[in-house]
């Protein structure tokens, strides 16, 4: 369990995490990064720069596959999806800050499975937070952390617009 | 203060019934979200999950192929049920009012309505209805109503201008043609002002403009080459013969003359200027075919995106 008074660095986690993927990009150079909005496409993108020869990565929104639509409506700002590659037959790294309830991931595989059939999906995550309301564990993870429900483990970028901003976590209470 | 018959009590937008009085923020969040979805129609598997099990009937009280089309592929890209009602041969012509047929299409638990008609404001007569009933769980998209508007028709060529033009600051827009007739050019300039366009220009013979259509803030010019002048955009209207009556125009020839998109008269407009047409198109009348099919008109893509901003908002209005 971390010491949530100081959250570990996510540039450091991000170093970890591709580790832990590279070998399977020596296995596989075919593998499809896909990051899901926000955070997991931020952390996406940072992971392909530490990797070897890979194709583009990708990026799911998946405003239009979230199961609590009727009670939330769409949010305000959607992003368009982007899988820039066939993912027909390839495997598929889905990329996301933190796992909660599991309801995004499997809301990302939907959209996924609506662009062709991959080989295997795999979910790398920098933050496991426990507390799954689904059948779905991470492949790769750096952090598995506890933290109260109240809690709400943001991932922000400074300054937001620049792929090279710098990543860091913080705690809101929500 | 009115409240806007659009937004319900917390101020979300729940009706679409025009472009005038959607704030820019509320037009910019129609306009991207028609963005993401514009990436639907191109996969492999065209649709979302987003109104699974929801109903929408398209009430045409008024015949319309294409936007009636548009309107149904958009809903059945979100994966709702599309009921198509075609008024003019139902029950509406048993004597059945307009409210009735509201009432019993609510007792087969519709969850929006799509509805076009030839009077302006049944759209906006149909939600005071349903708030009146307690039904605020309905919504209402105005697909076109009389002399009125056609908010959706506006936000289409809102995201081609968007699309072409990188945005509006600055923007030097001109309709051309009918334009007391168009409920398209009302919802244009609407939607323009909004947003910020640099110049809006409504050019036509005295007949077919509005008399008091300075008042929406547009300059008027009898001359097409005048009122071309330097233009970003070139809206053509159709000449809609049908709703004429009274001697408005000598012939569509002499219209065509006068007042007819040809690429001579284009020379006028910027060299990058786009030139935009809502369909169904007179060629020869409004617009010549020699600019209908050159690269600078971007009529088609004006369908392709009316999907996508179709599908923005049913889902935008579904979500509250």
């Amino acid at each position: 369990m971390s010491d949530l008074k100081t959250l570990p660095d996510a540039e450091q986690q991000i170093l970890a995490l591709a580790e832990q993927l590279k070998p399977v990009f020596a296995n596989a150079p075919e593998t499809v990064l896909i990051g899901v909005f926000t955070g997991g496409v931020w952390i996406a993108e940072r992971l392909s720069q530490h990797l070897p020869m890979h194709p583009p990565v990708g990026s799911v929104d998946i405003s239009f596959y979230r199961d609590d639509f009727s009670e939330r409506g769409l949010s305000p700002n959607v992003q368009p999806t982007t899988v820039p590659v066939d993912i027909v037959g390839k495997p598929v790294i889905l990329v996301d800050d933190v796992l909660y309830t599991g309801r995004t991931t499997r809301a990302a595989l939907n959209e996924l499975f609506d662009y062709g059939r991959p080989a295997s999906v795999k979910l790398a995550v920098l933050a496991d937070r426990g507390e799954r309301q689904l059948p779905i564990a991470p492949d790769f993870c750096v952090w598995p952390v506890r933290l109260p429900s109240n809690a709400s483990l943001v991932l922000t970028r400074t300054p937001s617009d620049d792929p090279q901003g710098h990543l860091t976590w913080s705690l809101d209470d929500a | 203060m009115m409240l806007d018959p659009q937004l319900d009590a917390d101020g979300n937008l729940v009706h679409l019934l025009s472009t005038e009085g959607l704030s820019r923020e509320q037009l910019n969040r129609l306009l991207d979200t028609g963005a993401s979805f514009l990436g639907v129609s191109d996969r492999d598997v065209k649709k979302v999950p987003l109104l699974r099990g929801k109903s929408v009937f398209n009430l045409f009280f008024e015949n319309s192929t294409r936007t009636r089309t548009t309107f149904e592929i958009a809903a059945k890209r979100l994966s709702a049920d599309v009921i198509n009602l075609n008024m003019s041969t139902s029950s509406t012509a048993k004597g059945e009012t307009l409210l009735d047929t509201v009432d019993n299409l609510c007792a087969m638990h519709a969850d929006m309505f799509v509805v076009r008609h030839e009077s302006s404001g049944a759209p906006h007569l149909i939600v005071d209805h349903l708030r009146r009933t307690g039904r605020n769980d309905i919504h209402v998209i105005n697909a076109g109503d009389g002399r009125h508007g056609h908010p959706t028709q506006g936000l289409l060529d809102m995201y081609t201008i968007r699309h072409y033009k990188g945005g509006f600051e600055g923007l030097k827009v001109a309709l051309i043609g009918d334009i007391l007739h168009s409920r398209v050019a009302r919802s244009d300039i609407h939607a323009l002002k909004t947003l910020g366009a640099g110049s809006i220009r409504v050019i036509g013979p005295q007949t077919l403009i509005p008399r008091d259509i300075e008042s929406l803030g547009v300059e008027v010019h009898r001359d097409l080459n005048t009122g071309l002048k330097d233009c970003d955009v070139a809206i053509a209207l159709r000449l809609q013969r049908e709703r004429m009556s009274g001697a408005l125009l000598p012939s569509a020839t002499e219209f065509h003359d006068r007042y007819g998109l040809t690429h001579e008269r284009l020379k006028a407009a910027k060299p990058d200027a786009i030139v935009m047409h809502p369909g169904p198109m007179n060629r020869g009348v409004e617009i010549d075919s020699a600019v209908a099919d050159s690269p600078r008109a971007v009529i088609l893509p004006q369908v392709t995106f009316g999907i996508a901003m179709r599908m923005a908002v049913m889902s935008v209005l579904a979500g509250g």
